[in-house]
C-alpha cells in the first residue's frame, strides 16, 4: 500500500462530510446509493413473496400498491440513475483523463447533499402514508385521486433532479477542459465517452421531469387544472412531458454500464476494443435518438396513428447502436487472451442479459405486438433484464474491476466468481418466466391474479431468492476485503487506462506529476510498462488462488 | 380457459392469429441472434482462453465491412418488424364501418357496459361471433384500460376523451378481461368476463333479459324532450337549430365554410361546448349542458340521434353539407 | 474563496480555469432552457385548446406595465454588459456603478411585478378557491383601479368569452396558473440574480475585478442575460398575442 493516499490524507468526520475530493465524494455516494438499493430491494422481496399466491396473503391491496411504487421510485431515481456515474464516474473520470479533480469539486459535493435532501423528502413520504401512484405518477390519479403522500415524494424527486443535472454538467465541462496534454478525444477511454453521452441526457432531460413534477405537485396542492380533465386539463399532456425525460432516463441508466463493459472486455482479453470509434459514436447516437422515442410508452392512449408509426420507427432505429456495441464487444473476444476473472464474468453476463433485454425491446417497439403486451409482465421482464441484468451487473462488475484501485485491496476471487454465477442464474430464474406471464395476459401492478398464473409466479419468486443471495455475497466479501484483503498494487490485472498508472489507492491529487499522454487506448502490444512480454511470468493477480 | 401449451392465451378474435404470427416472426429473428451471439461468445471464451500468464491478444482494431454489415442487416430486419407491426396496428386503429357499437364506462373500480338495445352489464361483456364489435369507452375518473388477452386487444380509457377499439370475436367461450392501466387500490380486481356467443344466442340473450335496462334510444328520446332539445331542434329544420334527422355520420357545413363529419365525438362536443362549431345558417344560441348530463345520458342522446338517420331529411337539408362536398 | 488571479487546485492554467467557468455557466443555462421549456410547451398547447379563455386572460394583463418592464430589463442587460466591459478594460470604479444600476433596474422590474400581482390578487385572479374571472364584471367597485375604458374592454371580452366557452372559469384559471407559474419562476430567477449581483457588488467595491480577473462578472452577466431573454419570450406570449376572446 502506498504511504499517502486519499483515504488517510485527512481524518475525522468533517474531512469526509466537507471533502471536495472526487474520490471521497464517490464513496459518500457509494454508501447512499447502497442504502437506497437496500430499501428498493426490500420492497421487491416483499412483492415477490406476496405474489406467491393468487390472492396475495402478505399485505393489503393498499400496501401492495405502495410497495411497487416505492420500489420503483427508490430504484430508478435514487439507485440506478446515480449509481455508476456518481460512484464510478466521479471516482474515475478525472484520473482517466489525467486531471487532479473534476472541473467543479464543490459543486460535486453539493450534488451529493442535494441527493440526500431529495432522498429525505422521499423517505419522509414513504414513512408518512407511503406512495401508491406508480413511479410514473400518471394523472389524474396522482394529482387528484390518490390518498398517499404524493407531495413530499414529488418534491424529493424534483430536488434530486438537480443532483443529476449538476453531475452531468460537471462531467461535460471536465471532459472538455480538463484533459491532460496529449489526451485527445479519440484517446479517451470508452468509459469517459459513455459518461459524456450520459451527461448530455442528464442535462437536457432532467429539467423537463423537474418542471413536470412541479406542475403535478402544484396541481395537487392548489387544485389547479394542468392535467385534470375536470378542470380543462389533459392527462395525456402529463404523459408526454413525463416520458420525454423518463425514456432518455433509461439511457442514463444503461450507457454508463456499457462504458464499464467497454473497459473490462479489452482488459481481460488483453487486446484493443474492436471498433473503438463505432462504440464511442454509438453512445452519442443512443443519447440523441433516445430523445425522440418517448411516445412508444403511449401507443395505446389514443394518440394519433401517424405519431405512433413515427415513434415505432424511431424506436427500432435506436436499437441499432446498441446492437453495434454488442457485436463489437463479441468481436473483441476473437483472438484475445481471455482470463476468467470476476469482472470478465460480469461483463459476459451483461452481454447475455442485455441481449435478451434489448431484443425483447424489439417486441415492444412493434406496434401490432404492443397492443397485446403493453402494461403486462412482458414489459416488466424487458426492463428488468436491461436495468438489473444490464445496469446492475455493469455496476457490480465495475465495482469489482476498480475495487483494487479504490481500496488498494483485492477481494477473494473464488467467492466472487461464485457470486457472479449465482447472480446470473438467479436473475434468469426470476425474470424469464415473466415474459411468458406477460404474453399470457397478466397485467402489471396486480396484487391478485387468476389462479392459472400461479406456477410462473412461484418460479419467479423462487428465482428471486437466488438473486438476493447473488447480491448479498459481494456485500459481505467486499466489506471483508477492505480490512483483510490482499494488497493489490497499482495494476493487478493489468489494464491500460491512466488510472492504473497511479497508486492503489491514489493520492488525493491523483498524480505526482501531470501525465503527458502519447499512447493509444487499450494498446497492450506497445505498452511495455505493463510487463506483458509474451511468455514473461507475472505475479498472480488474484486474492486467494 | 388455457390453451394446451401454456405459452399463449386462446385465440378468440380476428387479431389474435396476426399478433401471434407477428410474435413468432420476431421471436424467430431474436432467437437466431440471441443463440448466434451467445454461442459465439461462449465459443470464443473457451477457444481463446489465456494459456500463459504474460500472453496478450492479437490487436485487431476494427473492420469497416463488418461494421457496415451489422448495421445494415439488423436495420433491414428491424424495418420488417416495424412494417408488419404497423400494418396490424393501423388496422386495429381504424374500425370498419359496420360495427356493433357497445358503450363501456370505466370507473374506480368497476366496468359498466351498455349494449345497443340498452341492456346493461357490470363487469361482463356479451358479444356475438363474427360481428365487428366496436367498444366506445369513457372514464369517469382516472385512466383505466380495457384488455382482453384472448382477443389480443387493449385500449386505454382516458377521462375527458373517448377512445374506441374494435375486434371480431371468432371462437365462442368465456374469456378474462382486465383493467390494464394502474388506477388505484382495486386495480387488480377491476376485471370480468367477456362471453362470446353464437349470433342467435346473442340475439336471444339480448331480448330475453331486456327488462333490466332501458333501450338507450328510448331513453335518449325522453331526454331530448325533457331537456328541451326538441324546442329548437325541430325535425323539419325550421326551428332555431338544425334538424337531427339524417345528421349522424354525415357531413355538416359550418358557419366558417368548413365541413365536419357528425360522429359521436361531434355530437358530444355540440352538447357540451355548443359554440365550438356553429352550423351554417344558424345563430350561436345553444346553451351548454356541461355538468347537467351524465356520460350515460350523453350516450343515450347520441344513440337517439343516431336512430334519426332513418328519418326523412328536411327539404332544406339544414346544416347538412351538400352532396357535392363544396367547401 | 481564492484571492484574485489565484489558481484553484484542480486546474493547470488560469486560461483553463476561466474557460471552465464560462462553459459551466453556458451548460447550466441550457438546462434552464429545458426547464422553462416544459411550461412554455404546456402554455402553447393550452392556448391552442382554449383560445377564448386565454385571450380573456391576456386581456386582463396591463401591456403598459409589461412593456415598461421589458424596457427596464433590456436596459439592465445593457448596464450588466457595460459592467463586464468596464472590468475587462480596467475601469474598476465603473464596474461598481454599473452593477448598482443593474440592481436598481432589476429591483424596479420586481417592484412592478409586485404591483401586477397585487392587482391580480385584488381582482380574484389568483388560482384557487376564490378564483373568479368574472369578479370585476360582477362588482366593478372592487376593481376601481382599472380605468373605465379598461373595465369596459374587459367586460366586453368577458361576455364574448363566456359565450364561446361554457367552462370559462376553469380554463381561465388554467391560464392564470401558467401565468403565475411562468412569471413566478422567472421572478425567482431574478431574485437569485439580484443576490448574485449583491455579492458581485461587495467584491467589486474592493476593486477586485479587472482585466486580469473578471470571470465572476462575466458569468453572472451570462446568467442575467439569460433571465432577460426568458422575459423577452414571456412578454409577447402572455401579454401581446391575441388579447381578444373572440376570433
Amino acid at each position: 500500500m502506498p504511504r499517502d493516499h486519499y483515504l488517510n490524507a485527512t481524518y475525522g468526520i468533517r474531512s469526509w462530510l466537507l471533502t471536495t475530493d472526487h474520490k471521497r465524494i464517490a464513496l459518500l455516494y457509494l454508501a447512499s446509493v447502497t442504502f437506497f438499493f437496500f430499501i428498493g430491494g426490500t420492497f421487491a422481496s416483499l412483492i415477490r413473496i406476496h405474489l406467491l399466491t393468487p390472492n396475495g396473503f402478505l399485505v393489503t391491496p393498499e400496501m401492495y400498491n405502495r410497495l411497487f411504487t416505492m420500489h420503483g421510485v427508490a430504484m430508478v431515481f435514487f439507485f440506478l440513475i446515480p449509481s455508476i456515474p456518481a460512484v464510478l464516474g466521479n471516482f474515475l473520470i478525472p484520473i482517466m483523463i489525467g486531471a487532479k479533480d473534476l472541473a467543479f469539486p464543490k459543486i460535486n459535493l453539493l450534488s451529493w447533499y442535494i441527493y440526500l435532501i431529495g432522498g429525505s423528502f422521499v423517505l419522509y413520504s414513504f414513512m408518512t402514508g407511503g406512495l401508491d401512484t406508480g413511479w410514473t405518477f400518471y394523472t389524474p390519479l396522482s394529482s387528484v385521486y390518490s390518498n398517499s403522500a404524493v407531495t413530499p415524494a414529488v418534491i424529493g424527486i424534483f430536488i434530486n433532479g438537480f443532483s443529476s443535472i449538476l453531475t452531468g454538467l460537471n462531467f461535460i465541462v471536465t471532459v472538455h477542459t480538463m484533459r491532460a496534454p496529449g489526451m485527445t478525444w479519440f484517446r479517451l477511454p470508452l468509459f469517459v465517452w459513455a459518461h459524456y453521452a450520459t451527461s448530455l441526457v442528464m442535462i437536457l432531460g432532467t429539467p423537463v421531469i423537474a418542471i413536470t413534477l412541479l406542475l403535478a405537485g402544484l396541481e395537487r396542492m392548489f387544485h389547479l387544472g394542468f392535467f385534470n380533465p375536470a378542470l380543462g386539463g389533459d392527462p395525456i399532456l402529463f404523459q408526454h412531458l413525463f416520458w420525454f425525460y423518463s425514456h432518455p432516463a433509461v439511457y442514463i441508466m444503461i450507457l454508463p454500464a456499457m462504458g464499464v463493459i467497454s473497459e473490462i472486455i479489452p482488459t481481460f482479453a488483453r487486446k484493443p476494443i474492436f471498433g473503438y470509434s463505432f462504440i464511442a459514436g454509438s453512445s452519442i447516437a443512443i443519447a440523441v435518438i433516445g430523445f425522440v422515442v418517448w411516445a412508444h410508452h403511449m401507443f395505446l392512449t389514443g394518440e394519433a396513428t401517424y405519431a405512433a408509426i413515427a415513434f415505432s420507427f424511431l424506436s427500432y432505429v435506436v436499437a441499432i447502436p446498441s446492437a453495434i456495441k454488442v457485436f463489437n464487444w463479441t468481436s473483441t473476444l476473437y483472438k484475445g487472451s481471455i482470463s476468467y476473472d470476476t469482472p470478465m464474468l460480469y461483463a459476459l453476463g451483461f452481454i447475455g442479459l442485455f441481449l435478451v433485454g434489448g431484443l425483447t425491446g424489439l417486441f415492444l417497439a412493434c406496434l401490432g405486438l404492443d397492443i397485446h403486451i403493453h402494461d403486462t409482465y412482458f414489459v416488466i421482464a424487458h426492463f428488468h433484464y436491461i436495468m438489473v441484468g444490464g445496469a446492475v451487473m455493469g455496476y457490480v462488475g465495475g465495482l469489482h474491476f476498480w475495487w483494487p484501485k479504490i481500496t488498494g485491496k483485492l477481494y477473494p476471487e473464488f467467492l466472487a466468481r461464485v457470486a457472479a454465477v449465482t447472480l446470473f442464474i438467479g436473475f434468469n430464474l426470476t425474470f424469464f418466466p415473466q415474459f411468458i406471464l406477460g404474453y399470457l395476459g397478466m397485467p402489471r401492478r396486480y396484487h391478485t391474479y387468476p389462479p392459472e398464473f400461479q406456477v410462473l409466479n412461484v418460479m419467479s419468486t423462487a428465482g428471486s431468492s437466488i438473486l438476493a443471495l447473488g447480491y448479498f455475497l459481494p456485500m459481505c466479501y467486499l466489506v471483508w476485503s477492505m480490512r483483510y484483503g490482499k494488497i493489490a498494487g497499482p495494476n493487478p490485472w493489468p489494464a491500460t487506462g491512466l488510472e492504473w498508472k497511479t497508486d492503489s489507492p491514489p493520492l488525493t491529487e491523483n498524480f505526482h506529476v501531470t501525465p503527458q499522454v502519447d499512447w493509444e487506448p487499450y494498446d497492450f502490444k506497445n505498452r511495455k510498462d505493463l510487463g506483458l512480454e509474451a511468455g514473461a511470468p507475472l505475479a498472480p493477480a488474484h486474492g486467494d488462488d | 380457459m388455457q390453451s394446451q401449451l401454456p405459452l399463449y392465451p386462446e385465440q378468440a378474435s380476428n387479431f389474435a392469429p396476426h399478433i401471434d404470427a407477428l410474435m413468432l416472426f420476431i421471436s424467430a429473428i431474436c432467437l437466431f441472434f440471441a443463440v448466434a451471439i451467445t454461442a459465439t461468445v461462449i465459443f470464443f471464451f473457451f477457444k481463446y482462453r489465456r494459456k500463459t500468464p504474460g500472453e496478450i491478444g492479437v490487436p485487431i482494431h476494427g473492420n469497416a465491412i463488418l461494421e457496415t454489415a451489422w448495421i445494415v442487416v439488423p436495420l433491414f430486419l428491424a424495418m420488417g418488424m416495424f412494417a408488419w407491426g404497423a400494418v396490424v396496428y393501423v388496422d386495429f386503429r381504424n374500425s370498419p364501418k359496420d360495427t356493433l357499437d357497445i358503450y363501456v364506462i370505466g370507473k374506480q373500480w368497476m366496468w359498466k357496459v351498455q349494449q345497443p338495445n340498452g341492456l346493461r352489464e357490470i363487469n361482463e361483456l356479451h358479444v356475438p361471433i363474427g360481428r365487428n364489435v366496436r367498444l366506445v369507452m369513457a372514464s369517469e375518473d382516472v385512466i383505466h384500460d380495457f384488455f382482453v388477452p384472448a382477443f389480443r386487444v387493449k385500449m386505454d380509457v382516458v377521462p375527458g376523451h373517448y377512445n374506441t377499439m374494435w375486434f371480431r370475436p371468432t371462437v365462442a367461450g368465456r374469456y378474462h378481461f382486465f383493467c390494464a392501466q394502474y388506477c388505484g387500490t382495486n386495480h387488480s380486481v377491476m376485471g370480468g368476463w367477456v362471453t362470446v356467443m353464437e349470433p342467435s344466442d346473442y340475439a336471444a340473450w339480448l331480448s330475453g333479459s331486456s327488462g333490466s335496462g332501458e333501450n338507450p334510444v328510448v331513453a335518449g328520446e325522453k331526454l331530448f324532450v325533457e331537456k328541451a332539445c326538441s324546442t329548437c331542434h325541430m325535425p323539419d329544420g325550421k326551428g332555431r337549430a338544425p334538424s337531427m334527422n339524417g345528421v349522424y355520420n354525415n357531413k355538416v357545413l359550418l358557419a366558417d365554410g368548413s365541413t365536419v363529419v357528425a360522429d359521436d365525438a361531434y355530437i358530444r362536443e355540440s352538447i357540451l361546448q355548443p359554440n365550438a362549431k356553429i352550423v351554417a345558417g344558424f345563430q350561436p344560441v345553444m346553451p351548454t349542458f356541461q355538468g347537467q348530463l351524465t356520460e350515460e345520458q350523453i350516450l343515450a342522446l347520441t344513440a337517439y340521434i343516431k336512430s334519426l338517420q332513418a328519418q326523412p331529411v328536411p327539404a332544406t337539408g339544414a346544416g347538412i353539407a351538400p352532396a357535392s362536398g363544396k367547401k | 474563496m481564492h484571492r484574485t488571479g489565484e489558481l484553484y487546485g484542480q486546474f493547470q492554467t488560469l486560461e483553463q480555469q476561466k474557460e471552465t467557468a464560462a462553459l459551466g455557466m453556458w451548460i447550466f443555462l441550457v438546462t434552464e432552457v429545458l426547464f422553462f421549456g416544459g411550461m412554455f410547451l404546456t402554455y402553447t398547447i393550452n392556448r391552442h385548446a382554449y383560445p377564448a379563455a386565454f385571450g380573456m386572460g391576456s386581456n386582463t394583463l396591463d401591456i403598459y406595465l409589461g412593456g415598461f418592464n421589458t424596457v427596464v430589463l433590456i436596459l439592465s442587460s445593457l448596464t450588466m454588459a457595460m459592467g463586464v466591459w468596464s472590468a475587462q478594460v480596467g475601469k474598476k470604479s465603473l464596474v461598481t456603478i454599473f452593477l448598482i444600476l443593474t440592481l436598481i433596474l432589476g429591483g424596479t422590474f420586481l417592484g412592478v411585478k409586485v404591483v401586477e400581482y397585487k392587482q391580480k390578487f385584488d381582482h380574484h385572479l389568483i388560482p384557487g378557491y376564490h378564483f373568479d374571472i368574472s369578479y370585476c364584471a360582477k362588482s366593478p367597485t372592487n376593481c376601481a383601479d382599472l380605468s373605465p375604458a379598461a373595465r369596459e374592454t374587459e367586460d366586453k371580452q368577458l361576455e364574448e368569452a363566456e359565450r364561446l366557452d361554457p367552462d370559462l372559469n376553469n380554463h381561465a384559471q388554467l391560464y392564470f396558473s401558467l401565468y403565475f407559474g411562468m412569471t413566478g419562476l422567472h421572478a425567482l430567477h431574478m431574485i437569485v440574480g439580484a443576490g448574485l449581483l449583491l455579492w458581485l457588488l461587495k467584491e467589486s467595491v474592493g476593486g477586485r475585478f479587472g482585466p486580469a480577473y473578471n470571470t465572476p462578472v462575466e458569468i453572472v452577466g451570462l446568467y442575467w442575460h439569460f433571465v432577460d431573454i426568458v422575459w423577452i419570450y414571456l412578454f409577447p406570449l402572455l401579454y401581446l398575442i391575441d388579447r381578444k376572446a373572440g376570433r
